[in-house]
């Protein structure tokens, strides 16, 4: 007795779909390479960036703050490239504010048209900010707050 | 009788030298010729580009120690070597012109390079390199000035550069550079090397001189 061909092609189909379910089951969830659930949601580290906004003083002798990057300017012994915008002679073509004039006179209060060398490291007092959270509590109230 | 007397001496080298390139080769089918000498041209055209493309390389720029202890060492963690995207931009991208003409000029220039190497070491220690960075960086200068810094302009281009995603200061200055026609070189100094002392008066003195010629 000759049965058709589809038929049993079909009953075969059947049996290795449900065998291949069964052990698929047996080989327990899947298991995503992220380590986390698909419909959970998985937060980054977050990047900080750069404030660029000028700040305010928080209180009166701050060395002003910087409201750029600063990442890969040279300052050292050979060069000092935020006085390419910033030294008073370079400043009006940059549009950049000029060095406080207290920076010109040496530790014998001699004056001069260069920066005073003492003066030199911009970064030992002026730095930038980023928007990340504080390291450590601090319990400091900027002048007015 | 004059061409006996002629033929009886030897000419000069020169002579016979020309004389074997004009004659008309007897042996040789001019199919031959033709079909041989393309494949020769083939063959000195891929070598010559080759080798050429062979000392376009970062690799064969830091095969001397006066590139690989100074230059090199200051490039790492430059923009340019390290960023965000991953794209770098190595010795020659700045420092060779893309275009044929201009390369083979600034390679045969380059021999004088060979020639501090081997011969006079001008820049053979530390000391040495330093007393000369400044010339060294100035003739950069003087090139990128006057080529309207050809090499920055193959990847970085005002017309697609989009200010608003720049950092507000930036934004104004490419503005302002733009409106004033200014060129790369003028503000961007020592982005992959260290500066030397007095660099922006030197940079002034280069832009007068490129002016009054």
């Amino acid at each position: 007795m000759k049965q058709p061909a589809l038929p049993r092609v079909l009953a075969a189909l059947a049996l290795v779909t449900a065998a291949g379910a069964a052990f698929a089951q047996s080989a327990g969830s899947v298991q995503s390479l992220r380590g986390a659930d698909v419909d959970e949601t998985v937060t980054v580290n977050p990047i900080f960036h750069q404030d660029e906004q000028r700040f305010d003083r928080a209180y009166r002798q701050q060395p002003p703050l910087i409201p750029h990057t600063i990442d890969k300017y040279q300052i050292d012994l050979k060069a000092n490239e935020c006085l390419g915008c910033h030294e008073w002679a370079n400043a009006p073509a940059r549009g950049a504010p000029t060095l406080s004039m207290t920076h010109y006179v040496d530790r014998d209060g001699v004056q001069s048209e260069t920066v005073s060398a003492g003066r030199w490291f911009c970064n030992q007092c002026h730095v930038p900010q980023v928007d990340a959270p504080e390291l450590v509590e601090n319990t400091f109230k900027a002048f007015g707050q | 009788m004059s061409d006996t007397y002629k033929s009886e001496q030897r000419p000069g080298l020169f002579r016979r030298i020309w004389r074997f390139i004009a004659t008309p080769s007897g042996v040789f089918s001019l199919g031959f010729l033709l079909i041989a000498g393309f494949v020769a041209g083939i063959m000195f055209w891929g070598g010559f580009h080759t080798a050429l493309e062979m000392t376009n390389t970062e690799t064969f720029c830091i095969s001397c120690h006066e590139m690989e202890d100074n230059v090199y060492a200051e490039y790492q963690g430059s923009v340019h070597q390290n960023n965000g995207s991953g794209v770098r931009a190595t010795c020659p991208d700045c420092h060779v012109p893309k275009d044929w003409g201009p390369k083979i000029v600034r390679k045969i220039k380059a021999s004088k390079e060979l020639y501090g190497h081997f011969v006079t070491k001008s820049i053979w220690t530390p000391e040495k390199f330093e007393e000369m960075r400044i010339d060294l960086a100035a003739h950069e200068w003087e090139r990128m000035k006057s080529t309207d810094s050809r090499e920055c302009r193959n990847c970085h281009n005002f017309e697609f550069m989009d200010f608003t995603v720049q950092e507000s200061r930036a934004a104004t200055s490419h503005q302002q550079a733009l409106d004033e026609g200014k060129t790369c070189i003028d503000c961007h100094q020592g982005i992959a090397h260290d500066l030397p002392a007095g660099y922006l008066e030197r940079y002034q003195q280069v832009v007068e001189k490129l002016a009054n010629e």
